[in-house]
């Protein structure tokens, strides 16, 4: 078991190939947001991001760690194929194997947003979420 | 990380086992092609056990193999390759890879070195604004819904049929560039949303477009068999893959597959080796879709190599044809493929994983082309941009001992952000023009995690291919420019 930190939002982990992410939150809600705004900070200066849109999300999956896996990989997807950049996630319903959250953002554009690196994948690999009394902390490895 | 303390056993100078009970549930032992100085390396991180864990797969024949480029991916090491029996055995796409079909395609030319150096800057220039690269990169082709599906059943004839490359191409390319059994049903519409825009780019990350010059030729006969002849000589080599086209394909049938291992009681001891049995449902569906998205990757090099004919044609000033821009071949790293091998004296058929890994066909095989029906299959394995790439071919102790397969490239050393680390303050693409290498890349700061540093010796990894006898090595050639996405 990790000792559960809850300060940060999220860091970035080396991976010999790749790269991964911790994302940690006070509750499992605020973890998958901290863990979305790890995955766009990734792709691009967040801060560049600015609220023009926003999108509903549903997201099923067995399990509160596939969901994590699913739930990143649809906003990989969103911005591969729909150049969206999201920086805001309100996560409005978590279940054990159901997401619902409304992502805030803007479409791509490459005269504003500076891409770093591109995610093509969340992966299953080395995939950790723990939870205890203070708060919770998930490892995610990426595909880039 | 840990460094690995498991058990291997020495049978020679260039292999090593790791014996079938190191593990309880390993159902065939582990095989590394390594020098000792390699194994070194290899061993300070838990790649070792990975290919243990592969050997618990079930329908698993002879042995996990690892390649001396092996390093840590997903579940499945890269630089692995595993065979199935069809009857008994299991697909996973982690024994595939995300990127379905990533692989590399190299042309001949007869331009000299004296030819091409004073105009490497316009070359790079015209092949950089040609060829679309880069993070986010849209293509130059426009491909509807209808035209999509024709791309994921016809492969490098979709492109050939465009007017982007010759009947000769498609000949000096894997299975013809085409795939059996792709069936575009199989494809969710966010593989194809995410693969329509990207058919014809190079992308990003490690792949790259290359203009070489032949440096060193081992066997002069093999060689000019491929057209290549001389000290000197330009070649082209082109890395690139399946774009989100084919991460978007693994990772639906990744998804797909974590069920199935429940619903066929399959044991694994790493979820990122999820599997389904080759003749079940969940099986034959991943098998469809990743030659679709194989496919996808062979039109993808078939219309950059198109592109990169046109760019030396409009730089010289002649035809592809009187620069002599003849394909020498079309290699996948990243596949899944049924063949059939002998397998304890008999005949088998069996589904060939090989991440990270080349066929490697000798002289003689039904499926080697026929203009090297005499020689074997070439064997294309780039090494990084400071050093140097290598022409092989397959052998028979290839096909013997490891299904046909041999290594793919220098393999990772270090990881990207230790690389960058490494590279802190210097300029790399100053640091490789003053060796005469002239490079564009998109994006900049990931240059530093490209570097020759981050990489092992190809040259080392050619060696133990070579000497322990699952390839033969033709020519050597380094790089004079490069494009990076």
């Amino acid at each position: 078991m990790y000792i559960v930190e809850v300060k940060r939002a999220f860091e970035i982990i080396d991976h010999v190939a790749d790269v991964g992410i911790v994302a940690y939150g006070t509750d499992v809600e605020e973890l998958f947001s901290n863990a979305a705004l790890a995955l766009f900070s990734l792709i691009t200066e967040p801060e560049s991001i600015e609220e023009k849109l926003h999108l509903d999300l549903e997201v099923s999956s067995e399990g509160r760690d596939r969901l994590l896996v699913e739930w990143l990989n649809e906003l990989i997807y969103l911005f591969d194929a729909e150049r969206i950049l999201f920086n805001r996630f309100d996560i409005k319903r978590l279940t054990h194997n159901e997401l619902k959250a409304t992502c805030y953002g803007e479409g791509f554009d490459p005269m504003k947003h500076k891409i770093k690196i591109g995610v093509k994948a969340a992966t299953y690999h080395m995939l950790k979420l723990d939870k205890n009394g203070d708060g919770c902390k998930a490892q995610i490895i990426l595909d880039i | 990380m840990a460094r690995w303390q498991g058990q291997l056993i020495k049978i020679d100078d260039y292999r090593w086992k790791i014996p079938e009970n190191y593990k309880t549930g390993m159902k065939v032992p582990g095989l590394i092609y390594a020098s000792q100085e390699m194994l070194e390396s290899i061993c300070e991180e838990q790649t070792l056990e990975q290919v243990a864990n592969v050997a618990f797969l079930p329908g698993i024949v002879g042995y996990s193999f690892a390649m001396p480029d092996i390093h840590w991916g997903y579940g499945f090491p890269i630089g692995g390759v595993a065979a199935m029996d069809i009857k008994d055995g299991v697909v996973s796409p982690g024994g595939v890879g995300y990127d379905i079909n990533c692989g590399v395609r190299l042309l001949r030319t007869s331009l000299s070195e004296a030819e091409v150096r004073p105009r490497i800057y316009e070359l790079i220039n015209a092949l950089f604004h040609n060829v679309p690269s880069g993070l986010g990169s849209e293509g130059r082709i426009k491909v509807s819904q209808k035209e999509m599906n024709q791309l994921m059943v016809e492969g490098a004839r979709w492109a050939v049929k465009r007017g982007l490359g010759s009947e000769e191409d498609l000949d000096a390319t894997e299975e013809g560039g085409c795939l059996g059994g792709a069936d575009p049903i199989k494809i969710s519409d966010k593989a194809v949303k995410r693969g329509m825009p990207q058919a014809g780019t190079l992308g990003s990350g490690n792949h790259f477009l290359e203009i070489q010059v032949v440096k060193e030729i081992f066997d002069s006969h093999i060689a000019s068999i491929m057209g290549i002849t001389e000290i000197g000589q330009i070649l082209v080599l082109i890395h690139t893959g399946s774009r989100g086209f084919g991460h978007q394909v693994c990772t639906d049938h990744l998804r797909v597959m974590e069920g199935a291992v429940s619903k066929y009681g399959i044991k694994l001891p790493d979820r990122q080796l999820a599997c389904a049995p080759i003749e079940s449902s969940e099986g034959q569906d991943y098998l469809a879709a990743m030659a679709c998205a194989a496919n996808y990757a062979w039109a993808n090099r078939q219309c950059i190599a198109h592109w990169v004919r046109e760019s030396f044609s409009k730089i010289f000033g002649k035809s592809p044809e009187k620069l002599g821009m003849r394909q020498v071949y079309d290699v996948c790293h990243n596949i899944a493929k049924i063949e059939e091998h002998i397998v304890d004296g008999r005949k088998l058929r069996v589904c060939v994983h090989r991440k990270g890994a080349t066929r490697a066909f000798p002289a003689g095989h039904k499926d080697t082309p026929t203009r090297y029906k005499e020689i074997g299959q070439p064997v294309l394995v780039p090494g990084d941009m400071g050093r140097c790439s290598f022409v092989a071919v397959g052998t028979q102790k290839a096909m013997s001992e490891s299904f046909g397969s041999t290594c793919h490239g220098a393999g990772r050393a270090l990881s990207r952000g230790a690389a960058r680390r490494s590279m802190q303050g210097r300029d790399v693409a100053r640091e490789l023009e003053n060796r005469g290498i002239t490079i564009k890349a998109g994006n900049i700061p990931s240059l530093a995690e490209e570097a020759s540093q981050a990489y092992k010796d190809i040259t080392e990894v050619i060696e133990v291919v070579h000497q322990a006898g699952i390839s033969r090595k033709v020519a050597m050639a380094i790089p004079m420019g490069v494009i990076k996405g």
